[in-house]
């Protein structure tokens, strides 16, 4: 049955993201075009600045995968959603200002580039952009999946429509508007993203006769949705580095810290984005576990947790309000990756490669533009049948970004001895020692395998730095204004 | 290349290392205080709203804990700092000059 009210907020809130791309895509005149559209012209305020942060990594997880679990889990699960409150402020406040200076000082506009001036190696820029592309492009098709499915379920409409109609929305109002459309519309989806958990979690709560009277429906049916082991503590403890601790790497996040305005922009997105996304990871997590108090069928997996609830509990009109905030996780997850995946393409490897000597402003913007569009286009296909290799890829991507781009980017900011060598053998041997392990099998005591594969990135990145020579004096002088 | 106020980049990148410290050490604490919570009050058989009292100091005790924490954290030890101020104007970019020229 197809739901026409859900529909109304939803294409509302669809129209709304294409104005603004359309209005910021007027607004790049005249600039220097490259930082204009991957960088917005270094201009990000605080609150955009902490919206995008926290929407870029809030993803499908955090609104269906995550809470299904908590359903099924119970508190425990919460607890282990929590792990990503600091996340935010650990990252700007590690990386923040020192790339903000660097980039500066460098006129860096991505993390690939920041990495060449860094390390001055091409085979550093070439497995950085091939990292960045390969593990963007299946993280897209999995969030294009995860939408599409949501959309099917709450509209009515099937699940290519659904792609159609938000698939090429994100599309293109990326590709029209850059970086700027895409920190803009995440800080409007951030704000869907509350109102949409305020609206499951109000529901619930309401349904359900109040908070108390649910934990102990719940408690009665099985004690252990309230047991804090109820998650077995290794794995749990490594997700301090999968989701927390790790993100510190994530080419996604660390660009950001180039493209705010001013030190009081840093600091106030720190306060901004752990308030909000403690509130997003709190109350959809609890939501999911209130669920378990208040769903009458029994959902056929834990992504259908909170779609269920929702039909269960909001008539069309509010369905559609409450579809908008995990749709809005999405976009704003695929705008964020499809825009630096188009950086690579075009900054990390046409323009590295093949510098212009004097091109016109228009060449480099068709390039841009038609780059985000053929990437997205691509993953948009993909979406529509994803491909057995790209499915493989996105097993790997998350943990595969952060074992390739965790120490080359910590250890190239506050390690004057890392060199070029040191950084290849970490994104080899972190990738290579992860993947591994993944594809035969391996876990030890359940902890998760990201953490052998920093391990190894770092023992890799140690050895490999200090078996060579010491990087050259002008890298040492731009970096940490001294030689030694 | 020119010598940029390279003693004032070295004062800064102090100041900076010091800030990733502070900023280190609140995430410990809050790591801290999210385990001996959660770990420690497991079999505590108080209640707060239905929720075991665990979850109510680890999660949302915590979060606050944290929003408090990082406010403290930049308003006490992180400077306002002039991102511009370090800038070198030796290193070309080819792909940035076409933009400027038009």
């Amino acid at each position: 049955m197809i739901n026409i009210p859900a529909m109304v907020p939803v294409l509302c809130y669809l129209f709304i993201l294409l104005g603004v791309s359309w209005y910021v895509g007027t607004l790049q005149k005249g600039r220097s075009f490259v930082t204009e559209y991957f960088l917005a012209d270094r201009s990000l305020g605080g609150f955009v600045l902490g919206m995008t942060l926290i929407a870029t990594f809030t993803s499908a997880s955090s609104f269906l995968g995550g809470p299904g679990e908590a359903y099924s889990t119970g508190l425990s699960w919460v607890l282990l959603a929590m792990i990503q409150v600091p996340t935010g402020f650990f990252t700007l406040g590690i990386l923040g200002k020192k790339f903000a200076v660097i980039s500066r000082r460098i006129n860096s506009v991505t993390v690939t580039d920041f990495l060449y001036q860094r390390y001055r190696s091409n085979a550093v820029v070439i497995g950085s952009s091939i990292a960045i592309i390969a593990f963007f492009i299946a993280m897209m098709v999995a969030q294009f999946k995860g939408g599409a499915v949501l959309f099917e379920s709450l509209t009515g409409f099937s699940y290519e429509v659904g792609l159609i109609i938000f698939g090429l929305v994100v599309v293109f109002y990326t590709a029209i508007g850059g970086f700027r459309a895409v920190v803009l519309t995440d800080a409007i989806q951030a704000v869907v993203m509350v109102i949409a958990t305020v609206t499951i979690l109000i529901s619930v709560l309401l349904k359900g006769g109040g908070s108390t009277a649910l934990v102990d429906v719940i408690a009665a049916e099985n004690p252990l949705m309230l047991d804090a082991n109820a998650t077995a503590r290794p794995t749990i403890l490594s997700y301090w580095v999968l989701v927390g601790i790790g993100l510190l790497g994530l080419p996604q996040n660390t660009v950001r810290a180039m493209s705010y305005k001013d030190t009081d922009s840093l600091h106030k997105a720190m306060i901004y984005g752990t308030v909000v996304v403690g509130f997003l990871m709190l109350g959809m997590h609890l939501a999911g576990f209130y669920a378990q108090g208040v769903l009458e069928d029994v959902p056929a997996n834990s992504d259908a947790v909170i779609p269920m609830t929702v039909m269960q509990l909001l008539p069309g009109f509010w369905s559609g309000l409450f579809l908008a905030g995990p749709l809005a996780a999405i976009m704003s997850t695929v705008s964020s990756l499809l825009i630096l995946a188009s950086a690579a393409i075009c900054k990390d490897l046409i323009l590295h490669f093949h510098p212009r000597k004097s091109p016109s402003d228009s060449n480099i913007r068709a390039i841009s533009i038609a780059a985000t569009a053929v990437i997205g286009a691509l993953t948009f296909l993909f979406a529509l049948d994803p491909p057995n290799l790209i499915v493989w890829i996105n097993l790997f991507a998350m943990g595969g970004l952060e074992a390739a781009f965790f120490w080359p980017t910590v250890l190239g900011l506050f390690w004057k001895r890392a060199n070029a060598t040191g950084a290849l053998c970490s994104m080899i041997g972190g990738v290579g020692t992860y993947v591994a392990m993944g594809q035969l099998g391996i876990n030890i005591m359940g902890i998760n395998n990201v953490c052998f594969g920093l391990l190894a990135g770092l023992v890799c990145f140690i050895i490999g730095s200090l078996a060579t020579k010491k990087p050259d004096k002008e890298v040492l002088l731009t970096f940490f204004g001294e030689e030694a | 290349m020119k010598d940029y106020k390279a003693k004032d980049f070295q004062a800064l990148n102090k100041q900076l290392k010091k800030e990733a410290i502070y900023t280190c050490i609140l995430y410990a604490l809050f790591f801290i205080w999210w385990y001996a919570t959660a770990y420690g009050f497991a079999d505590a058989p108080q209640r707060v709203w239905g929720l075991p009292l665990w979850f109510f100091l680890s999660c949302i005790v915590g979060w606050l804990f944290c929003c408090v924490g990082v406010t403290l954290l930049v308003k006490c030890c992180f400077r306002d700092v002039d991102l511009d101020a370090y800038n070198i104007e030796e290193i070309p970019d080819t792909s940035e000059k076409a933009g400027d020229e038009l």
